[in-house]
């Protein structure tokens, strides 16, 4: 039995003036029915980009290769934009980060809603308005009948990310991308509509792919994690075993940086990565993290660094023993 | 008793809203009823959710907006008797997105010199000793001095605001979500940059955020704001540990710490959040609150101090 959309080595391109930009340098992610992955990383790690590409939504001067992308059974490098154009939205849909940009402000929420499902489906507009009250109502909103005639700018922020959830799920998708779906709302709410998500996709046994920055959220919402620096996946594995014991380097440094109200001390240093992201123009020698990282050695900058395997899904890139990685974190902690 | 360094009393802040196209204007409370102590040396922590007035309150006592009602004392004087010069070298801001507050035009060299020009202070020696000794404090390498802001990464950007805002040694520094427009990894080199500053050179801060973690890891006392008003205010480890007002401990509980163990929290709010030109009556909290009774829809609970610890709400828990 095949993982619902299974990716196997994916680049992205994008060719600058000053060179070629690899965001996307060999990535592979599969997630399945019911199951939640996420992909997390800083700004420009290439999160967004691998999705984008596996929907075929990138700007056109960027270009893409993966050995194979297959979803849903599907070889989709064999699949014509229009036929993507088919399975977006119908079988894999999005939620954007933002719900003011991702609506239509000229069209109704009703509108909107139906036209997701009118697009794909051989139903009537009275049939896809029955649904539309249906998803409504099971994102929380109360009096689904008449928010169908408001417009965008009379909801509020939270009210708007619902009815993009609303109008993601319109066709029954067995695949559900979440592209920071919380990142601009206020704490209360962003608790609210991740609990909502995750009961959905529990409802209608979704896979579901959340790209995220936060730690927090995917600590809380993943089952399987994989992190991302530079382009590369640098460790992947449960999010329990993730999080209870991170190997790479960055994950570890990442961890180290949060405040965690009850645990780190208030007014004392937290951990920092030192230095920045290089800049993924051209091609880079040796592990991507090397100038960042604490424990670097020789073959660090020369080395072809691969990803481990510890066990089935558990996979770390560095040159280092996992017994030497564990080792680093507990005495980072007791530091 | 000693003075304040910085005193709010009561301040309000109506503004004038176009409610469509065809409507006339509507007022909005942004702030309404704010008082706040700053005493030197302290880190105050203002949280709250967008939309609460936290960043109004920020401008007020930058003086970029002017209260509608009510007083801001600096140092015991009223600050509309102090020189707006004066004003500017005492008080400094930073502000959330390095990529907007930065002239893309200058050099990171002229930007940090700016406050010196403008108050034509020292000469050119004595600024440039002065830009170079403040880019090391921050942590700036000498070389980014002719660099423009574009050739430089959001955390750099930020210690070039700081940079600046430290330029005069200002004795108060309102920071305004210093942290949220960078990465995770950048928001401890900052958080580390801004507790050694503290402890340095005696600062005090006003730190305006959203977000829980950080405001707990730095400040030394937390007001938590809702639509306009302050609902409850104590020192940060009393509020955390005994959050007294329904909507702190909401907020508390919505705090997502990386432990993949516990699992979503449930907050008990209702989902409508109100809209603040049309606040609905009573308590300001009552359409998500989950011990909202008749009496929160018609009164509006006033602040209370017990034992330090001040709380609006009728069911507020006992102070510890």
């Amino acid at each position: 039995m095949n993982a619902l959309l299974e990716v196997k080595d994916l680049y992205v391109d994008i060719p600058l003036a000053a060179g070629v930009l690899h965001a996307v340098r060999g990535v592979d992610f599969s997630v399945d029915r019911g199951q939640t992955l996420s992909l997390v990383g800083e700004s420009g790690c290439g999160k967004s980009l691998s999705v984008l590409a596996v929907m075929n939504l990138l700007p056109k001067k960027a270009k893409w290769y993966a050995d194979t992308i297959t979803f849903d059974g599907q070889e989709m490098d064999k699949v014509r934009e229009r036929q993507m154009a088919n399975i977006r939205g119908s079988k894999m849909a999005m939620i954007f980060q933002e719900p003011m940009t991702a609506l239509n402000p000229c069209y109704t929420i009703g509108n909107q809603l139906e036209e997701a499902l009118l697009r794909h489906k051989p139903v009537s507009r009275n049939e896809a308005r029955d649904r539309a009250v249906f998803l409504l109502e099971k994102v929380g909103i109360t009096a689904a009948g008449s928010r169908l005639k408001q417009y965008p700018h009379q909801l509020s922020g939270g009210l708007r990310q619902r009815v993009m959830i609303a109008m993601g799920l319109m066709c029954d998708p067995p695949l559900i991308i979440a592209d920071e779906p919380t990142t601009a709302l206020d704490v209360t709410i962003q608790a609210q509509i991740l609990a909502l998500l995750a009961s959905l996709q529990k409802e209608f046994d979704m896979g579901m792919i959340l790209i995220t920055h936060d730690l927090g959220v995917v600590a809380r919402m993943a089952d399987y994690v994989a992190v991302m620096y530079c382009g590369q996946v640098v460790e992947t594995g449960r999010a329990t075993e993730l999080f209870e014991n991170p190997l790479h380097p960055y994950t570890q440094g990442l961890l180290r940086c949060i405040p965690v109200p009850g645990k780190t001390k208030p007014g004392e240093h937290l951990g920092s990565i030192p230095g920045i992201v290089p800049t993924p123009i051209g091609k880079q020698k040796g592990c991507v993290f090397q100038n960042r990282c604490t424990y670097v050695f020789n073959d660090c900058t020369s080395a072809k660094v691969g990803l481990t395997r510890i066990s089935a899904g558990r996979e770390y890139r560095c040159l280092l023993s996992p017994e030497v990685c564990r080792q680093n974190m507990n005495e980072s902690q007791s530091t | 008793m000693t003075t304040a360094l910085l005193q709010t009393e009561d301040i309000t802040k109506v503004y004038q809203v176009s409610a469509g196209v065809f409507k006339g204007k509507r007022s909005l409370a942004a702030v309404n009823g704010v008082s706040i102590d700053i005493n030197r040396g302290e880190v105050v922590g203002l949280v709250g959710e967008s939309g609460c007035g936290k960043s109004t309150i920020a401008k007020i006592i930058l003086s970029l907006e002017e209260a509608t009602s009510g007083q801001v004392y600096f140092d015991g004087e009223p600050m509309a008797t102090i020189d707006r010069k004066e004003r500017a070298r005492r008080i400094q801001p930073i502000f959330q997105d390095p990529y907007s507050s930065l002239n893309p035009r200058k050099s990171i060299g002229s930007i940090i010199s700016l406050p010196y020009r403008v108050h034509q202070i020292g000469n050119k020696a004595e600024m440039e000793a002065r830009v170079t000794e403040i880019m090391d404090t921050v942590g700036l390498p000498p070389r980014f001095r002719s660099s423009y802001p574009n050739q430089l990464s959001g955390g750099q950007r930020q210690r070039v605001a700081i940079a600046r805002a430290l330029m005069m040694k200002p004795e108060l520094v309102i920071c305004d979500e210093p942290t949220s427009a960078l990465d995770v990894s950048v928001q401890s080199q900052i958080l580390n940059l801004l507790l050694d500053l503290r402890e340095n050179r005696g600062l005090t801060y006003l730190i305006i955020t959203h977000d829980l973690s950080v405001v707990e890891h730095i400040a030394s006392r937390v007001a938590v704001m809702y639509l306009g008003r302050i609902v409850e205010e104590a020192a940060t480890d009393k509020l955390f540990q005994n959050p007294r007002h329904p909507y702190t401990q909401a907020l508390l509980t919505s705090v997502l710490t990386p432990e993949p163990r516990l699992g979503l929290p449930e907050t008990h709010l209702g989902i409508a959040y109100p809209n603040p030109i049309d606040p609905p009556p009573g308590c300001t909290f009552h359409p998500r609150c989950p011990k909202a009774t008749d009496r929160c829809q018609k009164d509006s609970p006033q602040p209370v101090s017990e034992k330090d610890h001040m709380v609006a709400c009728y069911f507020a828990e006992p102070p510890q």
